[in-house]
């Protein structure tokens, strides 16, 4: 891991430190995220978060008090070495900040975005200890990330010789990218094979553009590739080739980040009438397909929309279905706001841009029409009751409350299991009763010696930012094994 | 990118593409489909692989134009493009020496029902096809399917090539005079749930192979998703093929609606 103090000891922070008392630094307040004002936004597809602009950034950076021993990096599942890209953004230096970020973090503007920076780095932010809001390092990543874009012309970080050695990626999501861009600075020679017809993964079919713009994505891609790295579209590990034909290839690692697509549904009565969709297939239509917005592929229209679930997915489907025009989205949560997964970012946009909550309340049955077609769904309410084994108080019905709610459309946003595709074409390769991929957690390698795997496949649903994290990890253990280090 | 080899026109709607596809061509098998891409904004169109040539390194695909995407791919001409292809997708066939098949398809659905009718061929088996469509124009492939079966039965709906009358009275016909130990059907839905009755009644496995929506194709929308013997599967890595007797027709009609 990092030498977080040797940075730290350098004349130029120690300088920074002494130009300003703690006083003055305690005196600033939080820099506020921009936000385009909802009843604008909803009627476009435009980023909602507008980002800080540079002076926002320095005086925010000045909040910082560069601990002797920054906590903040513990809760960075990359390990960046924030203090140091922070203190860079406080003399102005941003170039450097964007460097800093780059040494540990192959999407920086995409982590700046979409990381619950909250539940990590800035949970464990001193701020907090002293009763007041933590640095902004979110933010201050978005915009050290995006100054770069903005400012200089896309740089290959430091690389090390090639050498020669092949490895695959299947799946280019954050696992897999961030495996990619690790290995190719090692000195590998990486191709990333990807089932769809466009390299991003998650971060393209499911996030939506209004949290992450794919031109960002496809500036992250653009840079791996300038570092070597070769991308296969169309091409599905298991089916179009196998894990033998890659050995016969020359492969001699292989990551597989292919990540949770497989949907999950609630198995009650209605569900497969039509209008009852997964979010997956619901965002997958609007994002990566472009329906309703220039694409060939439609997609459903329709007046109220319901999304069941209150994850991230769950509001981003909410604000999708008000952007595409519908005049009433509800959210339906078995639990209460408090439980929600979602950040509570996500919670507030979708709220500002109108989205109806109806938490303590679970769909029990779909009603359709003579067609076929979803008109309406049966609620049940809910109350919390004991905890679960997830810690959570577990909602328990409340007998006889069910209403019947008209709807055009349900969105079924209530998880994703991991896609079996890849890890049963793999003969012997060690997969959990969830259908996960075991792999030790300190190395992310699989009971098959080249194989590792990192992301969604083997934890089932996360985050970007700990997808990226098991792709860095695999990455230095796949690469001291195969340079017998 | 995928080149289009050569193109035939079966009928005004139907249209057989031969396309670059090596990788595909190599491992495909009988059942598998591959879905398929027309223009930077295209739709992702599942299509049955109807026939493959590793040495050439080409798939064969028959396409019935029914909306946007399918006019679009079916204008293709040699030479041109396909933007993406994707596959082979799917469970193949399973394919044994039963004894005694019949291979019944409708349509365009005889495209995929060719590789079948083949492969359940070269598995020893006694193969009796039965082709159906509206018209003499709409039977296609037949010379392809004959060199492949014992014998071949005709149905037009017009009387206007073959036998006058449904699928289903070729079916019966088969069943009614020799054993039959396994049908594969492949067609219109509602063409494979009568078939699925009649047979049902007789108690002869089939196996049905569903053309359902989708969008990626590899598990991760569910749209195509199916009731089969009440329970949800999902065609695109579940199927395409399923135990016909077992499959809510009706539902999936009402889906093929949306």
């Amino acid at each position: 891991m990092e030498n977080y103090n040797e940075s730290r000891n350098e004349a130029w922070r120690e300088e920074l430190r002494k130009s300003k008392t703690a006083k003055e630094r305690n005196n600033i307040a939080r820099v506020e995220m921009p936000q385009l004002d909802p009843a604008y936004r909803i009627t476009c597809n435009e980023e909602v978060n507008q980002g800080i602009n540079a002076e926002q950034a320095v005086l925010e950076a000045t909040r910082c008090l560069d601990c002797p021993n920054p906590q903040c990096v513990t809760g960075c599942p990359v390990g960046i070495n924030i203090p140091k890209f922070i203190k860079n953004i406080e003399r102005g230096e941003f170039a450097q900040a964007a460097a800093t970020l780059k040494e540990t973090s192959s999407l920086p503007a995409v982590c700046g975005r979409v990381c619950p920076q909250e539940k990590q780095c800035e949970s464990k932010c001193i701020r907090l200890k002293m009763k007041q809001p933590a640095v902004a390092i979110g933010y201050l990543e978005r915009f050290a990330a995006d100054w770069q874009r903005n400012n200089t012309e896309q740089e290959v970080p430091p690389m090390k010789p090639a050498n020669g050695i092949k490895v695959a990626v299947i799946g280019s999501g954050p696992s897999g990218l961030s495996f990619a861009g690790d290995m190719a600075k090692q000195g590998f020679d990486v191709t990333v094979f990807e089932a769809l017809h466009e390299i991003g993964g998650v971060l393209k079919y499911g996030i939506p553009e209004f949290r992450l713009p794919n031109s960002i994505v496809d500036y992250e891609i653009e840079g791996l590739r300038k570092m070597g790295v070769k991308f296969e579209k169309d091409v599905l590990v298991g089916k179009t080739i196998t894990y033998d034909d890659l050995h016969e290839q020359g492969f001699k690692g292989v990551f597989v980040g292919s990540g949770a697509g497989f949907p999950r549904f609630m198995d009650i009565p209605g569900e497969n009438l039509i209008g009852v969709m997964s979010s997956n297939e619901y965002l997958t239509r609007i994002n990566l397909m472009s329906a309703g917005r220039g694409g060939d592929t439609p997609v459903m229209q329709g007046e109220t929309i319901a999304v069941i679930g209150g994850g991230n997915t769950a509001m981003d489907s909410t604000r999708t279905a008000l952007r595409m025009g519908a005049k009433r989205v509800i959210l339906v949560y078995r639990r209460s706001e408090e439980e929600m997964p979602a950040r509570r970012e996500e919670v507030g946009h979708a709220k500002e841009e109108g989205v109806e909550f109806m938490t303590l309340h679970n769909p029990i049955e779909y009603i359709g029409d003579e067609k076929g077609h979803i008109k309406a769904m049966r609620i049940q309410r809910m109350e919390l009751g004991k905890p679960d084994a997830s810690g959570r108080r577990s909602p328990v019905p409340v007998e006889g409350a069910i209403e019947e709610i008209p709807v055009d459309i349900v969105i079924v946003a209530v998880g994703v299991s991991p896609n079996q595709l890849v890890p049963r074409s793999i003969e012997g390769l060690d997969v959990s009763r969830r259908n996960t991929i075991v792999v030790n957690e300190e190395t992310m390698q699989s009971n098959i010696g080249d194989l590792y795997a990192g992301g969604d496949i083997v934890r089932g649903g996360a985050t970007v930012i700990l997808a990226m994290g098991d792709g860095r990890r695999a990455a230095q253990n796949m690469a001291k094994q195969l340079l017998g280090e | 990118m995928n080149k289009i080899v050569s193109k035939q026109r079966f009928s005004e709607n139907v249209t057989k593409l031969v396309v670059e596809a090596p990788l595909i061509a190599k491992v495909r098998r009988a059942g598998h489909f591959v879905i398929v891409r027309c223009g930077e904004k295209g739709e992702r169109i599942p299509l049955t692989i109807a026939d493959s040539d590793p040495a050439a390194g080409t798939i064969t695909l028959v396409i019935q134009a029914v909306g946007d995407s399918t006019r679009k791919i079916c204008a293709l001409e040699p030479g041109e493009f396909l933007t993406d292809v994707v596959g082979p997708l799917g469970q193949a066939t399973r394919i044994e020496n039963y004894g005694t098949v019949l291979c019944c398809g409708g349509g365009v659905g005889v495209a995929p029902l060719l590789p079948i009718i083949r492969a359940m061929k070269e598995a020893g088996n006694r193969v009796v096809s039965v082709l159906a469509g509206r018209t003499k124009d709409l039977i296609i492939l037949e010379d392809e399917v004959r060199a492949s079966s014992d014998d071949v039965i005709i149905m037009t709906d017009d009387g206007s090539y073959g036998n006058k009358g449904l699928v289903t009275a070729g079916v019966e016909e088969v069943i009614k005079r020799e054993k039959v130990d396994r049908v594969v059907t492949i067609g219109p839905a509602i063409m494979m749930k009568f078939v699925s009755l009649l047979t049902k009644k007789y108690e002869v496995p089939t196996e049905a192979s569903l053309n359902a929506i989708m969008v990626d194709g590899t598990g991760m929308c569910g749209a195509c998703r199916v009731t089969v013997g009440g329970k949800t599967r999902f065609v695109c890595v579940e199927g395409p093929e399923f135990d016909a007797h077992e499959i809510d027709f009706d539902e999936l009609l009402m889906r093929l609606k949306m």
